[in-house]
Parts: C-alpha cells; structure tokens; sequence
C-alpha cells in the first residue's frame, strides 16, 4: 500500500469540506495558549495563518530571514487575487473557478482541495476588505473586477498593479496586532536551518540570528512551511534575492515528501535579459495582456523599428493560433508560443530573445490617461529599468521562471508526511497542477493561511492538550544542532577560491537550458551529470568570508546555494521520469502536431511524491493517483 | 564607466566606522546600482576580503528592504525609485560616488550599509491595523467606499516602509511612515472605527522609539520613492488633535454574566 493518504474527506464535491469542518476534533480555547505554533515564513500564507492561529488564541513563534515580515515576496505579486464572487454577474460561481483552475493546471491538481480553494475564495475578499486592504473601487463605490489568462469571467480583485503588496500588508497589520498583544513572538532576521523531529514528529526548528550568527532552538507542538517557491534554483527569475528553498528542503531530507518538483512555471510577460551581470528579472503583470497585444514582424531578422513595421507585416501569434482566448491564454501556452517564435528566428530586439508586447491599439481605444490608470506603475517600471517609454513603443518581454507549482506533498489538512509539520502556500506541491493559472497564488496562499490550516491544525493539535511545553534539552534538538553547526564551520572552514555565485549562476544555466520552458531525456540525463560536477566543485571550492559569529550574507547565501544543488537534481529527475508534456512541464518528445503539450492520462495522472533516502540512494518516487469524479479529463485547448 | 567608489564600512554595531575607497572599470550604463555593488563584492570575495553588506530583496521596488544614501540622497538620484531600480546610466563615467547608510538614532548601523529598522515594526505593533478577527467579516460590497476616498487611502497605502522620509529629514521623523499608516485607515470605512485609539498609539510609540519631530520642512516627501504626500501628515495632525481632546480611555468592563 502506497505511504501516502491524502485523507480527502468523504461525501459529494460540495460537501467535502463543510462535512470535514464539522467533524475535525478542536481544541478548548483555555488549552490554546499551552500550545505553541511555529511559523516559518511571513508571506501571505505564513503571514495569515500566524495571523490567525493567534487569534484564535494559540501560542505563535513566527520567523523571516527578511529584517521585517513585511517584506517577504508575496509583496511583489503585481495582477490581482481570484474569487467566485460573481460580482460582475458574468456567470462566474465556484463550480467555475474550480473547472478553470483544474483545467490551467492540465488536469493535474486533486479535485477536493481545488474545490475547497474556490469555496473559500470569497471570504478572503471579505476578510481583505475588512481589514482595510484598498482594492480598486468603480464609482458606484464597490469592489472592481478584471479578467485575468486561461478564464473567460472577470473575477480577479487588484490593487492597481500591487495587489500582492496590500494583501501581505493586510495580513502584516493582521500579525502586527498579535505581535502587539503578545501572543506572536516574532524573530525577523532569523532563518530556519532544520526541522527537529521527536518521536516522529515535528517538534521544533533550529534558526540562525542572522544579525549575531547564534544557533537557537525553538520548539512547538506544530511546525508550519510557509517559505514559498524554489525558483531561484534557475539563479535567474523574478524571485526576490533572498527567495530560497532551504525550509522544504530540510524537512524533506527529515521526511516530507517533495510533490511534483518538475513543476515550474515560466511566466510569459517579463523584461528580457539585458546582460551577464543581470542579477534578477522582473515581471511584467499578467494583467497587461488584458489591453496589449503580443506579436512579432512576419518577417525573419526584420531589424526595422517596431513603429515602421505596416499592420499587414505583423504577426499577433497569439490571437492567430488561439482565437478564442487570444493574448490571454494561460501562461504556460503563452510562454511556449513566444519561445517558438524565437527560436524560429523572429525574435526583436539586440538578443533576439524577445518579442512585443504593443499598447498602441488600447491607447487608441481608451485614450492615454486610462492606459495609465490601469497600467501607470507598470509602465513607470519597464522605462526604469529599459530607457524605452511604452507608451511610444512596445515593449519588450521574453518569459522568465516565475513560480513553482511543485513543493512539499500535503494531505487535504495541509500536512506533510511527517506528523505535526504542515507546508502552506507555494511551499506545499498545492492546488495549481501543473500549471497555475494568472492571481491564483496570492488567492491559494491566503486561503491556506485564513481558512484552511486554522481548522485542521486543531485536529492534529487536540491530542496535544496535556503534553506541556516541548523540552529544547534533548538528543533530537543536540544532534539536530550540531549538523547544522558542522556545515556552517565547514563553508567558513573551507578556504576555497571562488564565490557562492559562480556556481549559482552555472547551476541556473544548465536548468534553464535542460529543464526550463523545454525538456528532453537527453537533455536532463546531462544536466544530472553536470549538476553532480558543479556541486563536488562547489562543496570543493567555494569561499565565505567572514566568520561565523556575525551578520554574513555571503555564509547565508551558501547554505542556500548548496540545497539549490540537491534539489535542481531532484527536478530533473522528476522532469524525466514524466514522460508527458503537461502545464508547465514540456517535454519536447510528446507534443501534439500542432506543437501543443501532449498529456498521458494513462500513466501519468498522479502526483509524484519523492521520498528522500539518505545522500548516496536515490529517491523512492510515490504516486498519488488523480482521481476526477466531477470534471471529464481532456486534452486542454484555448483554440 | 569607470568610477570611484566611498563606501561606508562598519564591523559592527559597536564599532567605529570609516569611509573606504574603492575603483570600478568597465561598468555597464545597464547595470542597475545594486548589480554593480554585486560585482564589487564577487572580486572582494574572490580576493578574500570581506564583501560590504547591503540589506536587498526583491529588486522591483516593491519589498522596501534595499536602502543606501547615494551621494547625499536616499535611493540615489533619480525621484520616485527605490535603490534597487537605479541605474548606472544616471551616472557618468569617472564620477566619484559616496554610499552610506541610513543616518538617524533610530535606525541603527548593523553592519556597513545595513541598518536596524525593527522601530518601523513596533510602531504598526502599536496601533496599525484594523481589529477584525479572521472569519468575522461581512460581505466586501457591503459598505461602499468613495471612490476618491478609496484612491487616497490606496495611495497612502503604497508606502514600502523603506524609511528614506527618516534618514533624509533632518530631525529623523517617521511622520510621512505614521502618517500614511494612520491616513490610509482613517479614510476607510472599516479603520474609520478605531481611528483615534491608532493615532494616540501609533504617535506615542513613535515618541518612544526617539524619532525627531516634524517641522514641516517636506524633503521626506521628495525623496519617498513611493511620493507618499505630506497631506498624510496634515491629516495624521487633524486626527491626533481631535483624538487628543475626545479620546476615552477604554473601561475594563469585568463579569459579564
């Protein structure tokens, strides 16, 4: 029998989560505050679940490697947040998010969990609104709408171009206020460096204070992942610099099952690479698919202006190819056309890794000033970073790694395969498939965070009411310390010659090359071998200044790094043990004649759970079957 | 672009800093700055030296985290960006430029260029949010808010919480970061409630964190990579004065039963 039990609860589709709500043991709030919850991570998901949990009158220790929670990435998710609202009256329901967002994922997503995200999508608007989070208003004084990649209602809610910014704000103050009344201890600049499992579960985290250099131990009845994405594994992505995957990656080695790593996605609308010093990309929101319109000349190696280039010698390849959802199908799709247009040789601008994104039409339709209502900060950010105004020539985007759809394996409860460790938000393998959909992630993260782990932590957490405090004086927190001490000494110790981000930027370039928007088997047994070499060389041959005892960001950054390795091994292996192009996910072998991704329902429709086996074995791969009850599998067309 | 760098090195908190001379060759106008400190530190480390230390995240202007006083101005030259967005085209081959850290008593040197801002974060511990439990809320559309009111409170909202409007005044005031806290939820229906229990709160930990006072001098206002408006301050004045002369403290009300 597999190891893995996703405890989805029983009953019809509708009825799963009210019924499990009803159900689930709780704890007597006289018993909350005797019981202490870790949360790693000050996110959207990290954020409101910590946020909640003391509330709701539990004891919270919350930790961030950032100098303050409001500064972790989810601030920099630009499009908006979905909810079945309906407000638009178009139809919109939560049947229709859920059928939307299982078919963007390519039918790789477990129907009760998408379902319950839909359900839930609209108490995070009222609970947003509520807390005094500024979405955009019409003049009638209610909530604003627009439409968003891969869905034909408008149900996405925004912020201008910062959603992602107010809605972490929003559960920031939220934390504040308990970090106020006492019942958040919060530890900024604190960063997780193992997971410390007693008797089977986990039980405390051991930190480093990035400001002294001091090991700590903290214990809890419950630990929570909230650490977010791993795509700076790629060293280039619109990740932010300190976006790192060390939390997962440690619980998996402690035995979390790591779901669908090859899942990552690729967003279409970024700003193209400029140089080899480019330390980031940044994106350019989804949104701007709504009123720009993507093409490239019809004509090879055209080096013409983009203004002198006639209509006729244009080519809108997305509204060609896709007529029914044109510059908006889902971002997997849109990414895939813009690097078949380059490759074939009708790539813009100096690199020829590039193509328009054009607001002529819409400045013509709407007039500038709306233009700049909708996109004005947008706009302001492109000419910062290129010199070039778009409201006088089009933009230049090329996709760039944006999200990972992979992450720790949970069950319906939000919980990894080791008891009491719960993995929320991006960090967990999730509700997306293999694909997420455009303002899903700020939806799923806030969902986990509000209204999920609060009522099923209780379950687990109800046995715990007469075990009083965890002790820190233990073998299991000793040995966990001294292997984290160990090779913190060593990256000091070592005296190599080359700095940690030589060997990320290789390590980002042969993931991009073999299993970025494109994959094959060739491809990916190579980058295994090369990723091997690249990590005996790094473990060889890095160097950290500095000592141990102080505020390093060079010794924060190889710890890093040096999971990086582990775990771009662990995707490629994944990417190749899925012979199927889905979602993100492509292998070039298994494509439809129209180049489109060719799914196997037969042999791949599960979620492949990696469990690790110790350094010199490799992983033993699990497999949760999909099962799809209520949505009929088909090949997934935006035509 | 070749240029000279000064750049503010400090071991530590209790340690006595100096300005130390750095060359740069061969910088690309495209580089941003923070790129370009990147690859000053890369051949530090190469040479084993320390790199110098700068707090940076997200580099799109958004997380509020990357700092630095360029050459005597928060965020560098250019109006409306943070340091991250900078680059080096704004400068010009063989320039001299100065890079220090964040100077107010509140915001302590860490390490080099980084600096303490945790007093931000108890300054919103103390009154900056609105009190609703999560799960109690109505219905989003059930209280329409003015659009205009709506546009103010948004653009209040924008604040990064950078701290450039502390280190550029010359009394190291947070009243632009209080100010646009206090002005975003006193705009909306929902913070409207609370409003002069947050000022009263917000104001006197801002006092107790040692932050200067406000004497309307506004270069906090020029140098916000967000222009989050001095009007906040106006208005955060407007509503201390009222919650000082009608504030109630709260009665404990015990029992119940």
């Amino acid at each position: 029998m597999s190891k893995l039990n996703s405890k989805i609860p029983e009953g019809s589709l509708e009825k799963k989560w009210a019924n499990h709500k009803d159900h689930i043991k709780l704890v007597n709030p006289s018993n909350k505050r005797h019981i202490d919850v870790i949360v790693v991570g000050t996110g959207l998901a990290g954020g409101a679940a910590a946020a909640s949990l003391a509330e709701m009158g539990y004891s919270v220790k919350a930790f961030c490697f950032q100098d303050s929670p409001r500064r972790a990435h989810s601030i920099a998710a630009q499009g908006g947040i979905n909810a079945a609202k309906n407000y638009q009256n178009d139809g919109d329901s939560t049947y229709r998010l859920f059928y939307d967002t299982i078919k963007g994922g390519d039918y790789r997503a477990r129907e009760a969990n998408v379902y319950r995200l839909a359900e839930v999508s609209g108490n995070i608007i009222d609970q947003c609104v509520a807390q005094g989070v500024p979405f955009a208003r019409d003049y009638g004084g209610l909530l604003d709408n627009r439409s968003f990649g891969g869905v034909q209602v408008q149900r996405t809610f925004y912020a201008r171009g910062q959603t992602g910014q107010q809605l972490l704000l929003g559960a920031y103050s939220a934390m504040s206020r308990q970090i106020g009344k006492g019942t958040i201890k919060m530890y900024n600049r604190h960063e997780m460096l193992d997971v410390v499992i007693v008797n089977g579960k986990a039980r405390g985290i051991i930190t480093r204070n990035l400001l002294t250099g001091e090991i700590e131990r903290h214990s809890a009845h419950a630990v929570i992942i909230a650490t977010g994405g791993y795509a700076n594994v790629f060293f280039l992505s619109t990740n932010a610099m300190g976006s790192n995957a060390t939390a997962t990656w440690k619980i998996y080695k402690k035995g979390a099952f790591f779901g669908n790593p090859c899942f990552t996605q690729i967003h279409p609308t970024c700003i193209p690479v400029a140089g080899e010093h480019q330390s980031k990309l940044t994106l350019m929101s989804e949104s701007l698919r709504n009123d720009g319109r993507i093409w490239v000349p019809k004509k090879k190696d055209d080096n013409r202006k983009p203004k002198d280039i006639p209509e006729g010698e244009r080519d809108y390849y997305l509204e060609r190819r896709y007529p029914a959802f044109g510059n908006l199908v889902p971002r997997d799709v849109a990414s895939r056309a813009a690097k078949e247009r380059c490759d074939a040789g009708y790539g813009v601008g100096k690199s020829k890794l590039a193509v328009y994104l054009d607001f002529s039409d819409a400045i013509k339709r709407l007039g500038k000033d709306e233009v700049s209502a909708r996109y004005g900060n947008l706009f302001q950010m492109y000419e910062k970073i290129t010199d070039e105004n778009p409201y006088e020539t089009p933009m230049r985007i090329y996709p760039a790694v944006h999200y990972t759809m992979g992450g720790i394996w949970v069950d319906y409860n939000l919980m990894t395969t080791v008891p009491g460790l719960y993995a929320l938000g991006e960090a967990n393998f999730s509700d997306h498939g293999a694909n997420r959909l455009g303002a899903s992630a700020l939806m799923q993260g806030l969902a986990d965070g509000y209204f999920v782990i609060p009522y099923t932590v209780g379950d687990y957490l109800a046995d715990d009411i007469r075990t009083g405090k965890i002790p820190t004086n233990t073998p299991e927190f000793d040995e966990a310390e001294k292997q984290v001490k160990e090779r913190l000494n060593y990256f000091i110790n070592n005296k190599g010659t080359k700095p940690v981000d030589h060997f990320h930027k290789q390590l980002g370039k042969i993931m991009w090359d073999k299993c970025g928007m494109a994959r094959n088997e060739k491809g990916l047994k190579e980058a295994i071998t090369e990723i091997k070499a690249l990590k005996a060389e790094f473990w060889k041959d890095v160097r950290v200044p500095g000592s141990l005892n102080e505020f390093n960001q060079e010794l924060e950054k190889a710890g890093r790094v040096a999971d990086f390795f582990e775990l771009g091994e662990l995707m490629c292996k994944d990417a190749l043990n899925r012979n199927e192009s889905c979602g993100g996910h492509f292998r070039e072998e298994y494509q439809t004649p129209e180049g489109e991704a060719l799914r196997d329902d037969n042999n791949y429709a599960y979620v492949s759970a990696w469990e690790y086996k110790g350094e010199h074995a490799e992983p033993e791969l699990h497999k949760e079957e999909l099962k799809f009850e209520n949505i009929k599998i088909a090949q997934r067309s935006y035509k | 672009m070749n240029l000279l760098l000064k750049i503010w090195r400090q071991k530590g908190p209790n340690e006595p800093g100096k300005i130390v001379d750095y060359k740069m060759t061969d910088v690309s106008p495209d580089m941003s700055f923070l790129e370009m400190l990147d690859v000053l530190n890369d051949s530090l480390v190469t040479k084993g030296e320390e790199p110098i230390a700068f707090d940076h995240d997200c580099r799109e202007g958004i997380c509020g985290m990357c700092s630095l006083y360029i050459n005597g101005e928060a965020h560098g030259p250019e109006k409306l960006i943070t340091t991250c967005q900078l680059h080096m085209r704004s400068f010009t081959d063989g320039e001299t430029i100065h890079i220090e850290p964040w100077r107010a008593k509140s915001f302590p040197v860490v390490k080099d260029l980084v600096v303490d801002r945790s007093a931000f974060d108890r300054i919103m511990a103390a009154g900056g949010f609105v009190s609703v439990n999560t799960g109690g809320a109505q219905d989003a559309n059930c209280l329409p808010v003015s659009k205009v009111n709506a546009d103010k409170a948004f653009d209040a909202a924008t604040c990064i919480g950078c701290g450039a409007c502390v280190a550029t005044c010359k009394n190291s005031s947070a009243m632009l970061f209080v100010s646009a806290k206090v002005s975003q939820l006193a705009l909306l229906p929902q913070g409207k409630v609370e409003a002069r229990e947050r000022v009263m709160k917000m104001v006197a930990q801002m006092d107790a964190e040692g932050f200067g006072n406000c004497t309307n001098t506004g270069a906090c206002e020029v140098e916000c990579p967000k222009g989050i408006s001095l009007e906040n301050i106006a208005r955060m004045n407007r509503e201390y004065l009222v919650a000082s002369l009608t504030h109630e403290e709260k009665k404990e009300v015990s029992g119940g039963f």
